[in-house]
């Protein structure tokens, strides 16, 4: 496809916003039929060129060609009628519609009459996107949803397709599927930009990888040439910390443990949790794997001790019963956890490094001094996080929210990690997390697994788990299956469990020996 | 046309918000004196500048200030937990009943006992008063605007049947007012020939504390926590139940004091109308002063000028009294107007996009 003309051409865009230069002089050019990955670190200007190519935001200087002609203004419906198509990270669905009701509403009015349901159900069939315009939206499962909105764009017939960090929410499975469609699409002509920053994906799927950093195209390569860590240095521009695996010593009898714990969801539309046990070792890490919405945000708070347990013998830390207390008193227990919210749950948005310092650490540190706030004692713990744990920050006197995404989670586990905790329990430790921040929050997952703590990781990504943890259970429905030894399991296995979908006999994972 | 969130709220536009809702009030005010055939400079001086032209109007203006920066401080606690107590008037009048009630009770005592004994009376009939929203709140999950408001009419209530059967005065000619309290039982005058009592030292004591309370003290980190993050409230393990219990108590507490300082200062006894108002007026106040005890001490000092100089409107210019009002609360829908535009810009959309908005 080398010889062919590229379909759409970016030359020397320029967007700055108060403050900061999010795109300069980007250049980059896609071919129909190439699947072209956009990578960068977040905060790298990969969202800000998309919406600059998808008409919601305008670029102060540079072109933008189509097809080899210059066009001088885009808005989303100037770019819909060129032929772009875009899939947001973000679904814009309504629950209470059905899936034609909700792809009409999305589409020029021309195209949303009587054929429409035929229409669906052709592109769904030809691109094997299998989806019943008659379901109610919240009746799908996130991938059945993803899809509604790959079929509105496919409907309107596009040149170019931009998916905007497409499978953070899928299992492996469904991620499979979704690229079985897109390379059948990549066939036919269509140019995928694909904006992801899952690197064995892009080396599986893309064509071309154009590689950013801090606003700039850095590099460019061919994916299938690389390996995930050479692309990582590229997007880095630094080399990337190797984790590593120790042998350690494992406890005997398990330090944490839950114990057929039952517990109804507070939420709406929360998942409610069901003969849930956990009996976790000193020295190891046990993952914990999952779709999102499947009882993982019950089971963090009951864990944590945000709700505390019906029965106090239902959870334990070293054989003493700590159902009943709530987080402040599992601390002195020795827990220490980290919410899936960095802005909100894990910190306080609004508040300084060094108050968000004392926030947790307040007993444990001992930062008080007769009911007042030391603070010289705190500045001095969250200058300790600081330099300890790497956060790139001008000083502690900042608010939190000021903190990119990764800093501010490597500073929240610095604080946690920092009080020596004997339990760590975490949920989605590395989530829009920066490449170089995650291998290091992993790192010091395992340093203090080493150091002879329990590590509890509740995670989305199977990479991840895989990476880290002794052994793996999986989280469907509110149940959690038996552990297994991770060097016994593959992803494919996970996967499936994390779908529902249970092989047959007792002997679940096992079967892989 | 829609409102969209700026990026980076500037910090200083923060604290600039107020003074241009001062500003704006001020200007507004004028047109509005011009329409009602008033020369508007004429009028601002007369709001304004004349009230505090003099030692005697200085005292006054403090006089008038004590209520509502003690007031204010107190519900600065609550709404920064995110606790909507409006109920601040009533607190306030069963204040001045607990404090009031000791010192008709002893109305014949000399002891030097009595005057913070019927202070401490006060802070505790506030409390009892506050903390029956906190304790619905917290039992039933009731919506404390709601109770805290009613409440306030039933204090109100209970004066007025007091003040017209029990506690009405033998000698007062069937006046619904109460006897005077005894000498013992006022409020020491600190200025010689004003009417500033020793209630406006108490509230610059209290603004310092307060200050300290709020920025370095545990339960003051607490209820900014709550009130910014209650999730992260909930991390840290603070007991969400005890904040409610607290920023209720403290603001019952400085709106039961306030009230037995207008009682036993400047009013001398127990009669129909306590308060003016203070306890609405104060929640103005509070977020005119973004929450602060400092802030609420300056804005206290402004708001009790819009009373003075309604008074004097009243008297120089033949205006109404509901000037007064209507200043107040175009300071309260400035302030508001000014806090959206520091947070969100204006966007205007063309009638074509307005259509399909992707995002």
């Amino acid at each position: 496809m080398a010889d062919k003309k590229p379909i759409l051409e970016l030359l020397e865009i320029c967007k700055g916003y108060p403050g900061v230069i999010a795109n300069n002089r980007v250049n980059l050019e896609i071919k129909p039929g190439q699947i072209h990955a956009l990578l960068g670190e977040n905060g790298a200007g990969k969202s800000t060129l998309v919406k600059i190519i998808y008409g919601v935001q305008r670029c102060d200087t540079g072109k933008i060609k189509w097809k080899g002609s210059e066009i001088s203004q885009i808005t989303p419906q100037i770019a819909r009628k060129l032929g772009i198509g875009m899939v947001f990270q973000h679904f814009s669905l309504f629950d209470a519609m059905t899936v034609e009701e909700n792809i009409a509403l999305g589409i020029p009015a021309t195209l949303a009459n009587e054929n429409l349901k035929q229409n669906i159900i052709d592109i769904s069939e030809k691109y094997g996107l299998p989806l019943d315009p008659y379901r109610y939206v919240h009746t799908l499962s996130v991938g059945e949803r993803q899809r509604i909105e790959v079929v509105r764009c496919l409907i309107q017939n596009p040149k170019l397709l931009i998916m905007d960090e497409p499978t953070s929410v899928l299992t492996p499975q469904e991620v499979d599927k979704l690229f079985k469609t897109l390379r059948r699409l990549s066939a036919q002509g269509v140019a995928i930009l694909y904006i992801s920053h899952k690197l064995q994906e892009i080396i599986d799927l893309c064509h071309v990888a154009t590689i950013m950093r801090a606003g700039e195209v850095v590099d460019t390569c061919i994916p299938s040439e690389e390996s995930p860590r050479s692309m990582a240095e590229m997007m880095m521009g630094t080399n990337l910390i190797v984790t590593k695996k120790n042998e350690r010593l494992v406890s005997e009898k398990p330090y944490f443990s839950v114990i057929n714990l039952n517990h109804q969801a507070t939420m709406e539309h929360g998942t409610d949790l069901k003969n849930i046990t956990i009996k976790a070792h000193k020295g190891e890490i046990l993952g914990i794997a999952g779709i999102a919405g499947n009882g993982q945000i019950e089971l963090m708070e009951v864990l944590s001790g945000e709700i505390t347990a019906s029965d106090d013998s239902l959870v334990s830390i070293d054989q003493v019963s700590v159902g009943n207390l709530g987080p402040r008193k599992r601390r002195e227990k020795g827990l220490g956890f980290v919410p899936e919210e960095r802005l909100g749950h894990g910190a306080v948005p609004e508040m300084l490094l060094w108050e968000n310092a004392f926030l947790s650490g307040y007993q444990s540190m001992k930062l008080m001094l007769n009911g007042f706030m030391n603070v010289t004692k705190s500045r001095e713990y969250a200058e300790k996080i600081i330099s300890r744990f790497n956060v790139k920050t001008p000083n502690v006197n900042v608010t939190a929210n000021s903190l990119s995404g990764g800093n501010l989670q490597k500073f929240i586990f610095g604080r946690e990690i920092l009080q020596d905790p004997k339990v760590l329990i975490v949920f989605q430790p590395t989530w829009g997390v920066d490449a170089g921040s995650a291998a290091y929050i992993r790192q010091s997952l395992m340093d203090i697994a080493d150091r002879g703590a329990v590590v509890v990781v509740i995670s989305q990504d199977l990479e991840e788990l895989f990476e880290i943890s002794d052994k793996i259970s999986v989280i469907c429905e509110g149940e959690l299956t038996k552990p297994e030894i991770v060097e016994n399991i593959t992803v494919e296995n996970v996967g499936l469990l994390m779908s529902g979908i249970k092989p047959s006999g007792n002997d679940i994972l096992g079967t892989q020996l | 046309m829609r409102l969209e969130l700026r990026g980076q709220v500037s910090e200083r536009m923060v604290y600039c918000s107020p003074v241009f809702a001062v500003i704006m009030t001020f200007l507004t005010g004028m047109l509005i004196f011009s329409f009602l055939g008033v020369n508007p400079t004429q009028a601002i001086i007369t709001f304004f500048v004349e009230p505090v032209s003099s030692i005697d109007g200085v005292a006054e203006l403090c006089v008038k200030a004590t209520p509502l920066v003690l007031i204010a401080i107190g519900l600065s606690f609550c709404f920064r937990a995110n606790i909507w107590n409006i109920g601040a008037e009533g607190q306030l009048t069963i204040g001045a009943l607990a404090g009031g009630g000791l010192g008709l009770l002893f109305f014949n005592s000399s002891s030097q006992f009595l005057m913070p004994g019927m202070l401490i009376f006060g802070i505790l009939g506030g409390m009892v008063w506050a903390g029956i929203p906190a304790f619905l709140k917290i039992k039933f999950g009731t919506n404390e605007i709601l109770t805290s408001l009613m409440l306030t009419y039933i204090a109100l209530l209970i004066l007025s049947y007091l003040i017209h059967g029990p506690w009405k005065d033998p000698e007062g000619q069937n006046f619904p007012e109460s006897r005077l309290f005894p000498e013992a039982g006022l409020l020491p005058i600190i200025l010689d020939e004003t009417r500033l009592h020793l209630g406006w030292i108490i509230t610059l004591i209290c603004v310092p504390v307060a200050w300290i309370l709020m920025t370095y003290h545990l339960i003051g980190f607490q209820i900014r926590v709550m009130g910014m993050a209650p999730m992260a409230s909930n991390f840290a393990g603070f007991r969400g139940k005890n904040i409610i219990w607290i920023s209720f108590l403290i603001s019952g507490g400085l709106a039961g004091l306030a009230g037995t300082i207008e009682v036993s200062g400047p009013i001398g006894q127990i009669i129909p109308v306590i308060s003016p108002g203070y306890g609405f007026t104060a929640i103005i106040v509070a977020f005119l002063g973004r929450l602060h005890p400092i802030g609420c001490l300056l804005s206290g000092l402004l708001m009790a000028l819009t009373y003075l100089g309604g008074d004097n409107a009243q008297i120089e210019l033949n205006l109404p009294n509901a000037v007064t009002g209507v200043f107040q609360g175009m300071l309260l829908f400035f302030l508001l107007a000014s806090d959206v535009l520091v947070r969100y810009r204006i966007q205007i959309i063309g009638y074509k996009n307005k259509h399909r908005n992707v995002e």
